[in-house]
């Protein structure tokens, strides 16, 4: 990556993520039952596991488009649902997930762009009327970043003439150009013709090469998946069922459950 | 009876006034309709219990309340309580008003239908409520939304003629002026049928256009 473009990438040191007895329910459906594990600063993990093992949840509680129903996450040293206050911890206000929240930035399976505003003007939104950024500053990262995912020709487009993998592309633009320290990334590329998937899956993997993002990477592509993660979390019913380097948990699962489903995920 | 087309032309200038305060009214009850029943709508979403269980009861009555009774209402009931409207407001309140329960419905209808993920990606970019709602929301729902609320403004022009009943002198009115002083009801009558027609199909095709035009930029 030339290195007029990695400046458009968020730097700095990434914080940690932690889970601590963190339980989510849907009713009476318990997809997380006092969950715990951790993520290094700067680290980046992909989570795999059958459909329906709390994977997305994960990602959403981190987003804050779920609210835990207990436990702790952790962000770096500040937890993300609860506050301090006279040395309690109270349950967050809507101040405090605004703090927290900018440390945090996903990517959706759908894209999710705006289609009332331009892919420019997709770009520019937030840092302008969330981090305060002028106009001009704006469009000159946005422009830096439109360059980076190689669409710099497609400012003015409307993001519906583009195509998914274009979409996609500007999707994780826009949530670059919020300078996230976390990146959720929830199965990017389940939604891409077959033909752009690759072109996609190699563009994250040198953003999470060239930057320091503490990546999160959810994905039924094992090849992405070992490309882009330190390590891997098997997933199954809310539990980590195994975990290790892409390596050792491609090649030699130790565990029934993983064998079954790498073996169910190669078939198809 | 024959069509007396001298008489016909005698009263033409006279209901054409009457047509244009038909209209005059339509559009001043259609700004405040469309304005009004967004404003409903916004509020029927506060966390307030208080305001939208409020919003909901007074919405749900004038909805389900005939316009006559309405425009009674505010035409010759609120006088007793020393509110006094004139004719022609008091129809263009009453018109607004009433119809706004029914664009509160449709500008509902529009907010939920833009997907779920706008709301989602707002929250991931940190995006405030406020501006999620001016900036991403809004704009979509409105512009799917735009089509029916232009039937609206067609539905709203038929009931205008319910403003006879304050003595706002819109066309029904004085057409029927006219034939109670001359006798004669089938000219009058008749030209008020026809202009209804030759209003509503114009602005049909009006609504039509507007409608394939925000098709086309979907
Ligand atoms: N909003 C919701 N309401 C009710 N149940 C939900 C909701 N979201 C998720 N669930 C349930 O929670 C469980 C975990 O869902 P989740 O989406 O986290 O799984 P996943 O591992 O991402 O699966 P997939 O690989 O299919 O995406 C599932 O049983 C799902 O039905
Ligand atoms: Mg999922």
């Amino acid at each position: 990556m030339p290195p007029t473009e990695k400046k458009a990438l968020p730097a700095g040191q990434a914080p940690g993520l932690k889970f601590e007895k963190v339980v989510k329910r849907f009713g009476a459906n318990a997809v997380l039952r006092e969950l715990d594990f951790a993520v290094a600063p700067g680290e980046r993990v992909t989570l795999i596991g059958p459909s329906g093992s709390g994977k997305t949840t994960i990602l959403r509680l981190l987003m804050t488009l779920e609210r835990p129903d207990g436990g702790l996450i952790w962000i770096g040293d500040d937890t993300l649902w609860h506050r301090e206050r006279g040395g309690k911890r109270v349950p967050a206000n809507q101040k405090h997930l605004h703090e927290m929240r900018k440390q945090v930035g996903m990517v959706f399976q759908q894209f999710n762009l705006f289609p009332n505003m331009s892919v420019l003007r997709n770009l520019t939104e937030a840092p302008v009327r969330v981090l305060g950024l002028s106009r001009d500053e704006a469009v000159e990262r946005a422009t830096s970043l439109l360059d980076l995912v190689g669409l710099a020709d497609k400012a003015d487009a409307h993001p519906t003439r583009l195509s998914g993998g274009q979409q996609q592309r500007v999707a994780i633009a826009r949530a670059l150009a919020m300078q996230p320290k976390v990146l959720l990334l929830d199965e990017v590329t389940s939604a891409l013709d077959p033909e752009l998937v690759v072109g996609v899956q190699d563009l994250l993997r040198d953003i999470a090469r060239e930057s320091d993002l503490t990546l999160l990477c959810v994905t039924h592509e094992m090849r992405f998946a070992r490309d882009i993660s330190d390590r891997v979390l098997m997933f199954d019913q809310g539990q980590i069922v195994e975990q290790g380097p892409p390596d050792q948990i491609f090649n030699e699962p130790t565990e029934q459950r993983t064998r079954d489903f790498l073996q169910a995920v190669l078939a198809t | 009876m024959e069509w007396d087309w001298h008489y016909t032309g005698d009263i033409l200038p006279d209901l054409l006034d009457g047509l244009r305060v038909t209209v005059t009214a339509t559009l001043l009850g259609y700004v405040i309709a469309v304005l009004l029943g967004l404003v409903w709508t916004l509020l029927r979403r506060t966390p307030s219990a208080v305001v939208n269980q409020t919003v909901r009861w007074v919405t749900e009555f004038v909805r389900s309340t005939p316009l006559l009774v309405q425009l009674f209402f505010l035409y010759y009931v609120l006088p007793t309580w020393g509110i006094t409207l004139g004719p022609l407001t008091a129809g263009v309140i009453g018109l607004g008003l009433h119809y706004s329960t029914y664009t509160a419905e449709v500008y509902r209808g529009g907010i939920d239908d833009v997907p779920r993920g706008q709301w989602e990606a707002a929250v991931a970019l940190n995006l405030p409520r406020s501006r999620t709602w001016l900036d991403v929301i809004l704009p979509q729902a409105i512009r799917r939304v735009v089509p029916t609320l232009g039937n609206y403004l067609i539905a709203m022009f038929k009931d205008s003629p319910l403003l006879l009943g304050i003595n706002v002198a819109e066309l029904l009115n004085t057409a029927y002026t006219t034939g109670t002083h001359t006798l004669r009801f089938l000219e009058p009558i008749t030209l008020v049928g026809v202009l209804f027609v030759l209003v509503s199909v114009v602005s049909s095709v009006l609504v039509r256009r507007l409608e394939r035009r925000s098709h086309a930029t979907d």
